[in-house]
């Protein structure tokens, strides 16, 4: 069992000056797990996930990935990554660059590849996320829901055995969720790890494996899908879910 | 049949230009009526005074002007205008300064490669952009050679350099020089580095709390101080590096200013794709901050580039200096309208030249798709 887990939290703590983020926060992922977490707006979902590779860094508590430990050490941020890829809710990517050098800029600056390879590499996931035709275009000319898919191909041209969806739909016109989502669910079909910060209930359903549930900076509840959604254990779950589904 | 067509309804689009912009009401049209007058009076008293009844070479009775008793305003007094001869006759001055006139030729031929140097940095859609870019670099240290002297050349002192050379010579390379210093301060006054961003910010406050003026005679009295005994750096490099800190310290708020526009997601973006800082910086952060921060660089450089004439102050012959000294001279003595108005028009055209500049960038930036 614990070679499989790649993602281990222990009683991590974060404040942002006096405000308490994060509150003894425990979470072990296992390879190939989707957990998808959801709460309300301020209860430290993103922040969690934005330690995990240190966007954020948290002041108390242990967080390990793939064994290694994060820490100030800039060469353990290098590491961790190399192998954890993020896509964002106002998805960052480069309005400078064409979607094709967004892409490879990554493997070229940071794995060193010859440039050439790098855009195959490139131009293969753009086809995964269904728009390589889109390749020499820039930013600004595309769609809210193809800038994302192009945002996860970056990602993923990275290759990346864990992937961190921060809030990746809640950007996006109500149209352009389904082929994002698309992506993700391909995705997780694959066997990719992944954290899947999303209020996209139906999403959840579909591929997660595990629920949870935050408020105040703590997990509140974690629970398998069928359990999560059908009998949940605390009110503010209930609560929650009943404002969530409801509208 | 169409054209007359045509003719008609653009002579119609004039007139309802006309109407609508200078004649819409009586008090427009009044208003109008009045500044056509004014530009009138005041546009033939210079056109007249500057060309139609000024003096070039020759006066009135077409005589050589070989000093200011030829001028035909000194010898029918009320006539006539402007006396450019002054001009004709200290051009070499203007131009090189003091620089020897059988080595001229060297000077020539930096201004003639000067565009070509920066042609490359303004523009980036040339063909062979790239060769245009390597001579860039390759120029200071031609200039360097071609100006100063060295193997098979010789040796001409930055003391016999004045005029335009001078006022060129600190304006390019003060801001060349200025640029990557700039940046790097930028940059510092933004780390997290408590150390290095309090020197930035030292620095960068200092430098533009002084007067140009006074770091210009600091430079002058105290940079030797500062250097080991037998090293004395001329007077040209001097108020180059008074130019330089100045003007990085203007210019490091300007880019500061095009870094805070830059979103943290793109920051953040770089971070988890697992770019470095310096990765980070070169190729996600500074080429957007740069692009936003272009018209106010621009718009410090025109400032760095009339400030050269200061340098006046600490004894150098820039382009101001020389028409100080021209006016000095007993037979061209009290031209003072003709030496002012003419380096005020070199000048003109420099910074009207990046200031047309930073207007076409801020319209490309606006198309650009970013």
């Amino acid at each position: 069992m614990s070679t499989d887990q790649v993602i281990h939290l222990e009683k991590v703590n974060k404040w942002y000056d006096d405000f308490h983020v994060l509150k003894d926060i425990d979470l072990i992922v296992n390879k190939g797990q989707k957990i998808v977490i959801c709460g309300p707006s301020g209860s430290g979902k993103s922040t969690m996930i934005r330690c995990i590779n240190r966007l954020e860094a948290h002041q108390k508590g242990t967080i390990v990935v793939h064994g290694t430990e994060l820490t100030n050490d800039l060469k353990n941020i290098d590491l961790i990554r190399k192998n954890v890829g993020m896509v964002f809710q106002q998805f960052n990517l480069f309005p400078h660059l064409s979607v094709l050098d967004n892409i490879s800029l990554a493997p070229i600056w940071v794995k060193k590849m010859p440039k050439n390879e790098a855009e195959d590499i490139a131009m293969s996931y753009l086809e995964k996320v269904k728009i390589p035709e889109q390749a020499q275009k820039f930013p600004g000319q595309l769609s809210g829901g193809q800038q994302q898919r192009v945002a996860i191909a970056r990602s993923l041209a990275m290759n990346p055995d864990i992937m961190l969806f921060d809030e990746p739909t809640s950007a996006l016109d109500p149209e352009m969720i389904k082929e994002v989502l698309d992506v993700m669910i391909q995705l997780a079909e694959e066997g990719m790890t992944m954290l899947v910060v999303t209020h996209e209930m139906g999403f959840a359903k579909t591929v997660a494996d595990q629920m949870i549930f935050m408020d105040e900076g703590r997990i509140v509840e974690q629970a398998s899908p069928d359990e999560f959604f059908n009998n949940p254990k605390s009110d503010r779950t209930k609560l929650f879910l009943s404002q969530i589904l409801n509208h | 049949m169409s054209s007359t067509a045509i003719q008609i309804i653009s002579r119609s689009k004039y007139y309802n230009w006309l109407v609508k912009n200078l004649f819409s009401t009586w008090v427009n049209t009044i208003l109008t009526v009045i500044a056509l007058i004014f530009v009138y009076q005041v546009g033939s008293f210079f056109l007249n005074w500057a060309i139609f009844d000024a003096d070039f070479r020759y006066n009135f009775q077409g005589e050589l002007i070989i000093d200011r008793g030829f001028c035909s305003k000194n010898i029918v007094p009320g006539e006539y205008g402007a006396c450019w001869a002054i001009i004709f006759a200290r051009w070499n001055q203007f131009m090189y300064g003091l620089y020897p006139i059988e080595e001229a030729w060297r000077v020539n031929l930096i201004y003639a490669l000067l565009p070509l140097a920066i042609i490359g940095i303004l523009f980036d859609k040339i063909p062979f952009r790239r060769y245009f870019i390597y001579f860039t670099f390759i120029f200071p240290f031609l200039a360097y050679f071609m100006l100063y002297g060295g193997p098979g050349l010789s040796v001409v002192g930055t003391n016999k350099w004045g005029g335009l050379l001078v006022t060129l010579f600190l304006g390019v390379t003060g801001i060349g020089l200025a640029f990557p210093l700039s940046i790097l301060l930028a940059l510092g006054r933004r780390s997290k580095m408590p150390i290095i961003k309090s020197l930035c910010v030292v620095f960068i406050e200092f430098i533009r709390g002084v007067p140009l003026i006074t770091l210009l005679f600091t430079a002058n009295v105290m940079l030797p101080l500062f250097l080991p005994d037998g090293v004395n750096p001329d007077n040209l490099l001097r108020a180059l590096v008074a130019v330089t800190l100045f003007q990085s310290a203007y210019m490091a708020e300007a880019i500061r200013g095009g870094l805070q526009a830059i979103p943290r997601g793109q920051v953040e973006a770089a971070q988890s794709l697992g770019l470095s800082y310096w990765q980070t910086t070169r190729k996600i952060v500074l080429p957007q901050a740069l692009k936003i921060a272009i018209p106010p660089i621009v718009n410090t450089c025109i400032g760095l580039f009339k400030d050269t004439s200061l340098v006046l102050i600490i004894g150098l012959f820039d382009l101001l200096g020389i028409g100080r000294a021209a006016l000095a001279d007993m037979t061209w003595t009290k031209l003072y309208y003709e030496v002012y108005v003419f380096i005020s028009l070199v000048f003109f055209i420099f910074c009207f030249g990046m200031s047309r500049y930073s207007l076409y960038l801020e319209k490309k930036l606006k198309t650009d798709n970013s």
